[in-house]
């Protein structure tokens, strides 16, 4: 029989080793789940994982990876933070859609003009947007005391219907014969978002990423504001008695992870996505909470697994492709890593006993 | 009281990682023994009795009970056995009523209404009144035990263990309580009384064995033994009760101004016009039974809790609605009760910690950034000073034992240079020789001008270190008078007599 013992401190080993163990779990798991579908396990785990980095079209999908990686590790490096204060923004996808639908209203609304004004005033609206948006359910909460996890989330669906209205109706290309999408922003000099080094995949958005990991690394670590989001998350009532405000704290929280997804939509709507589409959005804000969790909810453990996160994008893309795998497959294979992350993650906090060897020792 | 033993406990050790809770104790209780087991925090009484309990099961070493092998593995087993116990915290629902928590901790009970006349019968028969039909958090700490106390009478025990159970009592309940005891004692029931309050044990116990770090180091008879000597034994050092300078009184710098404040708390009681001052070099006591208002005036005077501005006037500032962070910054600080979770927070390391209150007052922080390095040596202040024992400033605020994280906790405030100090519960579940500790580094913060206010359910602590004395009773302040000539009675008396007695008329009549 199996116990679970407390440890008197968190082990740092397991820490750090959860990642990885929750890593070779899914693969475990999910190369069982290829094989009961008919597929070769090993091809299967091979095109995900090594392909896209060493296989034949390793110049191409390796510049995928930035682009994939670079909104996921923006949005979870937001959520990280209300994570960390206890405070369950849910509704990243939201922000994020209102983040790109607002900044490309303003890019729109300047065509066809050359400025080099017009790209930061989109970054600017685009923050607006998924800040605004993630304000309902601050505002809710601390007002109210609504629930932000249930508020956030049901605001991802109305978001999805203002893309949709924005797509078929007030965004759509005039000349565009009548189809839903709106102007493409790749033929609109002055509102795109290029390649900064060709092939790289890295865009201005990747660029925000990193220097925003940065940033709230050194916010966590060192600044007064990151100690009151930690103990707000590990002991309220001890932050109210440092002196923390919760209100003030919901609100920054909320706001920082909504503009931070707004940045990250605006970012794709002007770049890789070049148009606000119906279906622009493509699960990045649901996927970023598994990037928090995964990258310990640390800056830079983002980092890294909103890269290996890419990776099973544009691998599980490929197997879908070359190998005929189920998309939905993939999905699942992505939320095995967060459902083994969350098991094993025990392990940092108690250690295992076997009962049977306790009995003997006596 | 016989001579047939009941328990014997043979040569038991057992190790934590790191920590050798018990090596090799040995003892034994007869049968209807009052038996004390003395020692200081960490001394490894805890880990004894929760093996006897069935809680924890010993590395080594064994245990008879009339003469039979007793190896519980469970509290089940333990309480088929015959063994029964009162813990230190209560496992009570406080939404539901007296007979419904009983019959929760019973193997099979009877229907309500037969196991209400059961309570009601042991409650006359021992003396412990209590009204089956009242709900649980309506009831004072004292009543709250009544009822842990009646659930382990209802399975007739042979051994009854009762950890720690005149901390939550008025004078006058232990007194009730004790007459119980005497009672259980002479009609057979052995008792194994776990306890540091040396004046009860010697009014109570025939026996007491001393624990020092996890060994047996003396055993004695409490009556023939003065306090004194008992607590020298515990400590392994001489003590010199704290020393008091007679410090004259300068002007006011708290006062608190007919403040009504409702309770954040569940359960919690109100404050119901509350008044008092306190000057420079005096030290207030409020002593009250828990549960009445002690909290909430911590928070409302720590700032977590504001109110209009001039209800609370801290060292010259109208502080009623600073928070915090604020009345810090006006020369206040607070040492919450609850140390794992309220004053500290116990995930995080001694040096963030530190950090928590000592971020303004020792200006910890560079435009907004922490200076880490500057805080890790506050820390290390603390633990050196205040003889905290941890392996570093690095551990864990929860690693620490309860009195070893005061030390620290209460440490932290002191070195702040504070106006004023309020402190609830300063040395509850603190050894003998850190209590002593604590009590003189406030009396010296005191001596050097600032004004102190200790919130306590120790009487014996405020009257030893208090100018003045007032009670809370239901969330209002009693009058605060001078300590010297107060008697024990009196204060009892303030403290609302003993809490429920019109019950027991009522079950009588």
């Amino acid at each position: 029989m199996l116990r679970l013992e407390r440890r008197p401190t968190p082990s740092r080993f397991w820490q750090y080793g959860t990642p990885v163990v929750a890593v070779v779990l899914t693969m475990i798991a999910g190369g069982l789940l290829f094989a009961l579908l008919g597929k070769d396990p090993f091809a299967v785990i091979r095109t995900i994982f090594w392909d896209p980095l060493f296989g034949e079209f390793a110049w191409y999908l390796r510049g995928q990876l930035l682009v994939k990686a670079g909104p996921l590790i923006l949005i979870a490096i937001g959520l990280a933070l209300g994570f960390r204060a206890g405070i369950w923004n849910i509704g990243a996808e939201g922000q994020y859609v209102m983040g790109a639908v607002i900044g490309a209203s303003v890019g729109l609304a300047a065509y066809p003009t050359e400025s080099r004004l017009i790209y930061p005033a989109m970054v600017l609206a685009g923050a607006f947007g998924g800040w605004i948006w993630a304000m309902i359910p601050a505002i809710l909460k601390t007002r109210f005391n609504t629930n932000e996890i249930l508020v956030s989330l049901m605001l991802v669906y109305v978001a999805e219907t203002i893309l949709a209205k924005a797509a078929t109706g007030f965004l759509r290309n005039p000349e565009g014969a009548g189809f839903p999408g709106s102007r493409s922003f790749s033929s609109y000099k002055a509102a795109s978002n290029p390649e900064l080094i060709a092939g790289s995949g890295l865009h201005w958005g990747g660029v925000a990423a990193l220097v925003t990991a940065g940033l709230v690394y050194v916010l966590l670590q060192r600044h007064i504001l990151g100690f009151q989001i930690k103990l707000a998350g590990q002991a309220p009532r001890a932050a109210r008695f440092h002196g923390v405000n919760p209100t003030r704290l919901v609100v920054f929280c909320m706001g920082i992870s909504g503009a931070l997804a707004g940045l990250a939509g605006l970012f794709e709507v002007s770049g890789p996505a070049g148009q606000i589409s119906i279906d622009f959005n493509s699960g990045y804000g649901f996927t970023a909470i598994i990037v928090a969790f995964l990258g310990r909810l640390n800056p830079l453990g983002i980092v890294l697994a909103g890269l290996l996160m890419a990776l099973t994008y544009v691998g599980g893309e490929m197997a879908a492709t070359n190998i005929g795998l189920p998309s939905a497959a993939i999905q699942v294979f992505q939320g095995m890593l967060l459902f083994f992350l969350l098991g094993v993650d025990v392990l940092s906090n108690y250690r295992i006993r076997f009962l049977l060897f306790v009995k003997e020792a006596r | 009281m016989s001579d047939q033993v009941l328990l014997a406990v043979e040569a038991i050790s057992k190790s934590y990682p790191g920590v050798k809770a018990n090596e090799d104790v040995s003892f034994a209780i007869a049968e209807g023994e009052v038996h004390a087991l003395l020692g200081e925090n960490g001394a490894g009484k805890s880990t004894l009795v929760k093996m006897i309990y069935g809680l924890v099961k010993p590395d080594s070493g064994q245990m008879r009970f009339r003469g039979r092998p007793f190896a519980p593995v469970a509290p089940r087993e333990a309480r088929q056995a015959g063994v029964a116990m009162v813990f230190q915290h209560f496992s009570l629902f406080e939404a539901l009523n007296v007979a419904e928590n009983v019959a929760l901790g019973m193997e099979n009970p009877p229907v309500m209404r037969e196991l209400a006349a059961r309570i009601r019968a042991v409650s006359e028969e021992y003396g412990l009144p209590l009204d089956p039909a009242r709900r649980v958090g309506d009831l004072s700490a004292g009543e709250r035990q009544r009822v842990e106390i009646i659930r382990c009478l209802l399975q007739e025990p042979k051994l009854l263990i009762m950890d720690e159970p005149t901390s939550v009592l008025t004078p006058q309940e232990v007194e009730i309580l004790f007459r119980t005891l005497r009672q259980l004692s002479s009609e057979g029931t052995a008792i194994l009384y776990i306890s540091h309050k040396l004046e009860e044990i010697r009014a109570l116990c025939d026996a007491a064995t001393i624990l020092r770090r996890g060994k047996v180091v003396a055993t004695c008879v409490p009556r023939q033994t003065t306090a004194r000597a008992m607590a020298e034994l515990m400590v392994g050092a001489t003590l010199t009760p704290p020393e008091r300078r007679a410090t004259a009184k300068g002007e006011v710098v708290l006062g608190v101004t007919d403040l009504s404040l409702a309770s954040p708390i569940p359960f919690g009681t109100a404050l119901k016009n509350v008044s008092f001052t306190v000057a420079r070099g005096e030290v207030l006591g409020i002593a009250g039974v828990a549960g009445n208002g002690q909290d909430e005036l911590l928070l409302a005077l720590s700032g977590e809790l504001r109110s209009a501005p001039d209800k609370v006037r801290v060292n010259g500032h109208a502080a009623g609605d600073y928070g915090p962070l604020e009345r810090r910054g006006a020369g206040l600080v607070a040492a919450p009760e609850d140390r794992y979770g309220h004053a500290a927070a116990p995930d995080m390391s001694l040096v963030e910690n530190a950090f928590l209150t000592g971020a303004l007052r020792r200006g910890l922080t560079r435009r907004g950034f922490i200076d880490w390095r500057a805080t890790r040596a506050f820390a290390e202040e603390v633990i050196a000073s205040y003889d905290v024992r941890t392996p570093g400033s690095h551990v864990a605020a929860r690693a620490l034992s309860g009195g070893n994280l005061q030390k620290f906790l209460i440490g932290r405030e002191l070195d702040q240079a504070p106006e004023v100090i309020v402190i609830n519960q300063p040395t509850w579940g603190v050894d003998a020789a850190a209590a002593a500790a604590i009590r003189q580094a406030i009396l010296n913060r005191a001596a050097e001008g600032a004004g102190v206010v200790v919130i306590s359910q120790d009487l014996d602590e405020l009257l030893e270190i208090a100018d003045r004395f007032a009670v809370l009773n239901g969330g209002r302040l009693s009058k605060p008078r001078p300590v010297e000539g107060l008697t024990i009675d009196e204060i009892g008396l303030m403290m609302g007599g003993a809490h429920g007695m019109e019950v027991a008329h009522h079950a009588e009549a």
